[in-house]
């Protein structure tokens, strides 16, 4: 009887000792280094330096933003590209609904920098899009959009799509065609039945979507640094670079942190906002 | 009879994704205990953590008789970069035959600094990293690693070739005096590079990359010192004699040419598939770079040293501290000096030698070879001032500043707040 009692614990002390052992150690060591000073010839010492954090926001206050409204930006695309998407898969897919899922993660067996790379000479100033608009004269020569923001966000809502359709189509696919249905009865027209009823069903699948792009995008360094150009810095650039190439952890640290942190904040307040438990009711 | 299409890949997985009931940010009530439990014992790392990273410098007083008990293992592990050797590996091939040491290259160094994250560790807890020779730039990671004590000095005795092939300005430079821990591998010119289908005059100076005429045309390069020495050279200043207030200035010069928009992007190594399309149509470059392209792919774009100079960069070998093989890798560093084999090693990476008789061998070779095309090839490589610059060209080179590591931070710190904007 006493065995029985302790098999839930049993069951999930590997869940636990992972997160221990890949998360909360490694983020404690993290908040430990990013109070030290020092440099990697000295070693780093722990003076509980706070100045760092605000190193960290005085000099890098720009590209946080940047980084945060590029995320939005890629997130938002992705919302309005991978929602028709999911829909169409989930209600007119038919047969072949998961040959199109297959379809949308089909990229994803090729390498993610490749990947970024390769709309490098899709965006290119004479490439295949940009180079017979030219000469059709629909676009002045000097036109570029290769290293600028647009091309960043671009290459983030590409890169991170899927995450947004997968969890959209989720939700969808198991939704009963019935309400729908239920609300032609009752007088609903097509734009209402989908604002009223498979809108309000289908938000769980954003909300989860909004996640699983927002926080990476933010976060990414790739795309910058591939698409980007003067002013595209963004904040995963920024860390790297202090982590890799200064060797200066304490303050690739704190930046680190002080993304999370504000990450949390965006996230928590989004929840609240969107208000997830009531949208949960309506869908059960 | 279901007739409802059913998927075969199994949803599941991704609805559990969205059960956000279950979701702890959608339950406020008790997760706030949870996050206090979590919030102290991430407390309780902190304190266990709180102690710092040690100093990790190494007293080179072990070194001193280093070299006295080694011996040879016949096994040498190589860390190179890519396509810094033929596929067919000839040269090693060559230093097998001629000693019996097997030689396990690996194109392991894909840059510097992420290559210095990774060995610069395993150094401080004196691990063996892998390998047992490797090969980097002359710059802030090589003056970190010399300043940590990782780098064993090297035994002259055993590089005869060197002493006597070696040109004179690779015996002689600023970042290792006295070739004390490392001989060159590879050498190459940062200059400009422009693509004559869209730049229809001739390109002399620095100051072109400031023309507005090429707005948003002009590549430059994100390496803090790379960058750095273009701009101290368009104020006229020698990078290897700048000082704090020259840094400045120069990195002032450098926003200038930001923000008047004339500059696409900073490039890492990147450089020349933009400089092709015409993205780009003048660039900061490396001489060897333009060099294979043009003779490989048949474009002809420019390469020149312009009127203020340009600078001159090292790909060096060395030996971490926990080699292995010292004795063999100090072998084949002299095997590479032999002039027959820096040829070979020249004729496919199209970088400069820092064996100056290989220029002389790759034309007796092209003399002497039936294959025109080939014959052409290495005759062109041997008469070409990007390969194997001239006397003039060498007085119109510059070398890096040299820095501790307080100063790399200062120096860094400008000049990425200019690439990183």
């Amino acid at each position: 009887m006493r065995n029985r009692k302790l098999t839930p614990y049993v069951l999930v002390l590997p869940a636990w000792t992972w997160l221990a052992l890949f998360f909360v150690v490694p983020i404690g060591g993290m908040l430990s280094l990013s109070l030290t000073t020092g440099n990697v010839i000295t070693g780093f010492q722990q003076t509980f330096a706070v100045g760092n954090y605000a190193t960290a926001i005085g000099d890098y206050w720009e590209q946080i933003l940047r980084s945060l409204s590029y995320g939005a930006c890629a997130t938002l695309v992705c919302i309005a590209v991978g929602y028709p998407m999911a829909y169409w898969i989930a209600f007119r897919g038919g047969a072949y609904k998961s040959t199109y899922l297959l379809l949308i993660l089909l990229p994803f067996f090729v390498s993610f920098v490749l990947r970024t790379i390769s709309w490098r000479a899709f965006l290119s100033d004479n490439g295949v899009v940009l180079g017979p608009l030219k000469d059709i004269g629909l676009l002045p020569e000097g036109f570029a959009v290769l290293n600028s923001a647009p091309a960043v966000v671009l290459g983030l809502a590409y890169n991170f799509l899927p995450f947004m359709v997968l969890p959209i189509y989720a939700v969808l696919e198991r939704m009963d065609p019935h309400l729908v249905e239920a609300a032609h009865d009752l007088y609903a027209n097509r734009v209402h039945a989908f604002t009223r009823v498979i809108l309000p069903v289908s938000l769980p699948g954003v909300f989860a979507g909004v996640l699983m792009t927002f926080i990476p995008t933010s976060a990414d360094y790739v795309n910058a640094s591939v698409l980007g150009g003067t002013h595209n810095t963004m904040i995963g650039n920024v860390i790297r670079t202090q982590y890799l190439v200064n060797n200066n952890y304490p303050i690739a640290a704190s930046i680190t942190f002080v993304l999370m942190g504000l990450l949390l904040v965006g996230i928590f307040t989004y929840a609240r906002a969107l208000g997830t438990e009531r949208v949960m009711e309506v869908h059960a | 009879m279901n007739n409802r299409p059913r998927p075969r890949l199994n949803p599941a997985l991704l609805r559990g994704l969205t059960r956000a009931r279950r979701s702890p940010l959608a339950l406020p009530g008790p997760t706030r205990r949870r996050t206090l439990q979590a919030g102290g014992a991430a407390a309780a790392v902190l304190a266990l953590s709180a102690c710092g990273v040690g100093g990790q410098q190494r007293d080179p007083a072990e070194d001193e008789d280093f070299w006295a008990d080694k011996e040879r293992t016949g096994d040498l592990r190589w860390a190179n970069w890519p396509l810094y050797m033929d596929a067919e590996r000839t040269q090693i091939t060559q230093f097998t035959e001629a000693t019996g040491i097997a030689v396990d290259y690996k194109e392991d160094v894909q840059e510097a600094a992420s290559f210095f994250g990774q060995i610069q560790p395993k150094l401080a807890a004196g691990d063996d990293i892998g390998y047992d020779l490797m090969v980097l730039p002359n710059g802030f990671e090589l003056a970190r690693l010399i300043e940590l004590g990782y780098l064993v000095p090297l035994d002259h005795t055993r590089l005869p070739n060197f002493a006597e092939y070696a040109g004179e300005v690779y015996k002689n430079s600023t970042y290792d005096p006295g070739n004390r821990y490392t001989v060159p591998y590879a050498s190459g010119i940062t200059g400009i590079a422009y693509n004559p289908e869209y730049v229809d005059r001739e390109i002399t100076s620095v100051q072109d990359l400031w023309d507005p005429a090429f707005e948003g045309k002009v590549g430059m390069f994100a390496d803090p010192q790379e960058i750095a020495n273009f701009g101290l050279l368009a104020n006229g200043v020698a990078p290897g004699e700048s000082t704090r207030e020259d840094w400045e200035a120069a990195a002032e010069k450098l926003r200038e040419q930001r923000d008047s928009g004339v500059v696409r992007a900073y490039y890492d190594q990147d450089f020349i598939q933009p400089l092709t399309n015409g993205d780009l149509w003048i660039t900061m470059a490396w001489s060897g770079d333009i060099y294979q392209q043009n003779s490989e792919e048949g474009t002809n774009l420019e390469f020149v040293i312009p009127d203020e100079g340009a600078t001159l960069w090292t790909d060096n070998l060395m030996l971490p501290f926990t080699t292995r093989a010292p004795v063999d890798a100090v072998e084949l560093m002299n095997f590479l000096y032999e002039p027959e084999i820096a040829a070979g090693l020249t004729e496919y990476i199209s970088y400069i030698s820092p064996v100056p008789y290989a220029q002389e061998v790759l034309a007796e070779w092209a003399d002497g070879d039936s294959d025109g095309d080939r014959a052409d090839a290495l005759r062109a490589m041997s008469e070409s001032g990007l390969v194997f610059p001239t006397e003039g060209d060498y007085q119109n080179l510059h070398n890096f500043v040299v820095l501790d590591t307080d100063q790399q931070d200062e120096f860094s710190g400008l000049f990425q707040a200019v690439t990183q904007s």
